[in-house]
């Protein structure tokens, strides 16, 4: 397996706050890579960086070989943000095309990927109906497919089941291991630990610092415990 | 192509927003036709009553109040202009004309006197010659109306697109879609012109229709050449626009951006030409000189009222897109802050 993203000594502030502290993680091609952490750890603020949104005041961030951020390579991500971000007043088609447009479709291809996208989501029956009429999880799911359509390489998705119910969430990580199966990468963060087992590898976040990074057994393994939870405290508490 | 996408967004966008699009054009209207109803009143018609006057004057007098003048003595008088039944009272005593006037309406009192001094003038008509008056802009024709209207219909246009157009942007940071698309491969110009474009082909409409209202609905004096002066009210349109998609990078909501409103819309007003700039203290006529409406209104002035080609307030018209331009880039640099590539 090959690289696909490299970060290496990556720190960023906010004024006098260090919201990162050398970070060096590497994401192998076609994984589901969790990062775990309590809310304010700096996965976000990570997850900006790797998007090419911030960038960070140290360190190098390597996508594809290539040095971010960069506007080329954004086209080889799909990012779907904590919030939905959707225009209420328009339609979810429209608000598919808006963003496929962005990332350079023309309009027959669009046609194609928001259908397959709102196929993968399971929404082909309500894409003509306007965001605001959507409940919650429907608009996570648009967010998800708004993200899909440009059949990025890498997939970024920052907290995406947060406000899921639990049946919801079940068909969104199948659709997870199927886009994975495709060859194509996902970045995931959570604060759920029970999600983060189904990731391929994990890395623990706290107060801006790695403090570990393998897969889930190992994790578990090394700290000689049956849950991620207690294998985060471990870690956690090695650290203070 | 980017561009294109977020104009045909914001259309899609503002078509689904009945209510918005109405506040850019109705509001403005409806703001100009309660303005035209105080404004352009018709003249103020006084009434007077009279006594022992001399039948030459009686005649007069009755000339020029339209035979609305009534007889009745100093007493009689008094109680009508408590009740503001009449205006005045004229008598003659001691050889000398002698008015008393109701006083507490600055209209009616010049009004009244106005009308008497010509009924008093026509009685020695002959011996004076009355001056001839020529107008060199507008006429006698001229109300209050005619006059600030021409400023008016500048301020409204900028201050409806000022709201609509900053509070738009800001949404898009607030409800999170900023973020999302600039983490697509969208440059940052092309945002700001696409909402600038977006929003332009409304404010098209909303200056169509606006100036077409005043000019042939309300009768406003317009002198000059209707397509010019549309070209004047766009480009303010526009200049509200990038400078309210400006500003909003500096709110964190939409109460926020209200709060500009006192601070730069308001002023705006005051320098534009409705009060005379010119007897104000010198610091103040220079910070007339930084307001966009400044120059906006005084292009549509001398449209309106003087019958001014374009071309004849070049100088205005360059600023006014001087100043759009310097709102754009530094829009552009101030996305900066939110995606530095």
């Amino acid at each position: 397996m090959s690289k696909i993203l490299e970060m290496n000594k990556v720190s960023l502030s906010f004024g006098k706050e260090r919201v990162l502290k050398n970070i060096n993680l590497s994401v192998e091609s076609g994984e589901i890579f969790g990062l775990l952490g309590p809310s304010g750890a700096g996965k976000t603020t990570l997850v900006k960086i790797i998007v090419g949104i911030i960038e960070a005041d140290k360190g190098l961030v390597m996508l594809q070989g290539k040095k971010m951020p960069s506007l080329a390579l954004m086209k080889s991500i799909g990012y779907m943000s904590q919030s939905d971000a959707l225009y209420q007043e328009l339609s979810a088609k429209e608000n598919l095309d808006f963003f496929a447009t962005l990332y350079g479709l023309k309009k027959k291809k669009r046609e194609k990927v928001i259908n397959k996208a709102a196929d993968i989501v399971n929404l082909s029956e309500e894409l003509n109906k306007e965001v605001r009429h959507y409940s919650g999880g429907m608009k996570r799911r648009l967010s998800l497919a708004a993200s899909l359509m440009h059949t990025p390489r890498l997939l970024i998705l920052d907290e995406p089941t947060v406000g899921i119910d639990p049946v919801l969430r079940q068909s969104i990580w199948e659709e997870f291991r199927k886009l994975k199966e495709n060859g194509v990468t996902i970045i995931v963060t959570t604060h759920v630990m029970d999600e983060a087992d189904k990731c391929d590898r994990l890395a623990m976040l706290r107060e801006g610092s790695v403090i570990a990074c393998d897969t889930p057994d190992n994790l578990k393994a090394e700290q000689h415990v049956e849950s991620i939870e207690e294998a985060f405290l471990a870690y956690g508490g090695g650290f203070q | 192509m980017n561009v294109m996408a977020v104009v045909k967004r914001i259309t899609q966008q503002f078509m689904r927003d009945k209510r918005s699009l109405a506040l850019l054009v109705i509001a403005p209207v409806l703001v100009i036709t309660l303005i035209w109803l105080v404004l352009d009143g018709n003249e103020y018609e006084p009434e007077i009553a009279i006594d022992d006057v001399p039948p030459p004057l009686e005649e007069v007098l009755q000339e020029e109040f339209d035979n609305d003048t009534k007889e009745m003595s100093e007493e009689a008088a008094k109680q009508e202009l408590q009740a503001g039944d009449i205006d005045a009272f004229l008598t003659i005593k001691e050889n000398e004309v002698f008015i008393l006037l109701e006083g507490s309406d600055a209209t009616a009192n010049s009004a009244t006197l106005r009308t008497i001094q010509e009924a008093v003038q026509s009685m020695d008509a002959g011996s004076a010659a009355e001056p001839v008056i020529a107008y060199y802009y507008g006429s006698d024709q001229l109300n209050l109306f005619d006059q600030v209207g021409s400023v008016l219909i500048g301020f409204f246009i900028f201050f409806f697109v000022f709201i609509i157009g900053g509070i738009s942007f800001l949404r898009e940071r607030t409800q999170g879609t900023l973020e999302k698309l600039l983490s697509t491969p969208i440059k940052r110009w092309e945002i700001v012109f696409g909402y600038l474009i977006g929003f332009g082909i409304f404010t098209i409409l909303q200056s169509l229709i606006i100036v077409s209202y005043s000019v042939f609905v309300l009768d406003i004096w317009m002198a000059g050449d209707f397509w010019q002066l549309l070209l004047v009210t766009f480009l303010l349109a526009i200049t509200a626009l990038s400078l309210a998609t400006l500003l909003s990078a500096f709110a964190n909501n939409e109460f926020q951006m209200m709060q500009f409103i006192p601070l730069i819309i308001i002023p705006q007003v005051f320098f534009s030409g409705i009060f005379p700039v010119e007897s104000l203290a010198e610091w103040l006529q220079i910070l007339s000189k930084l307001m966009p409406l400044t120059y906006g209104a005084n292009a549509m002035q001398a449209i309106m009222l003087k019958g001014l080609d374009i071309w004849d307030v070049w100088q205005d018209v360059c600023i006014i897109i001087g100043f759009t331009t310097v709102f754009v880039i530094l829009n552009i640099f101030a996305l900066k802050k939110h995606r530095r590539l």
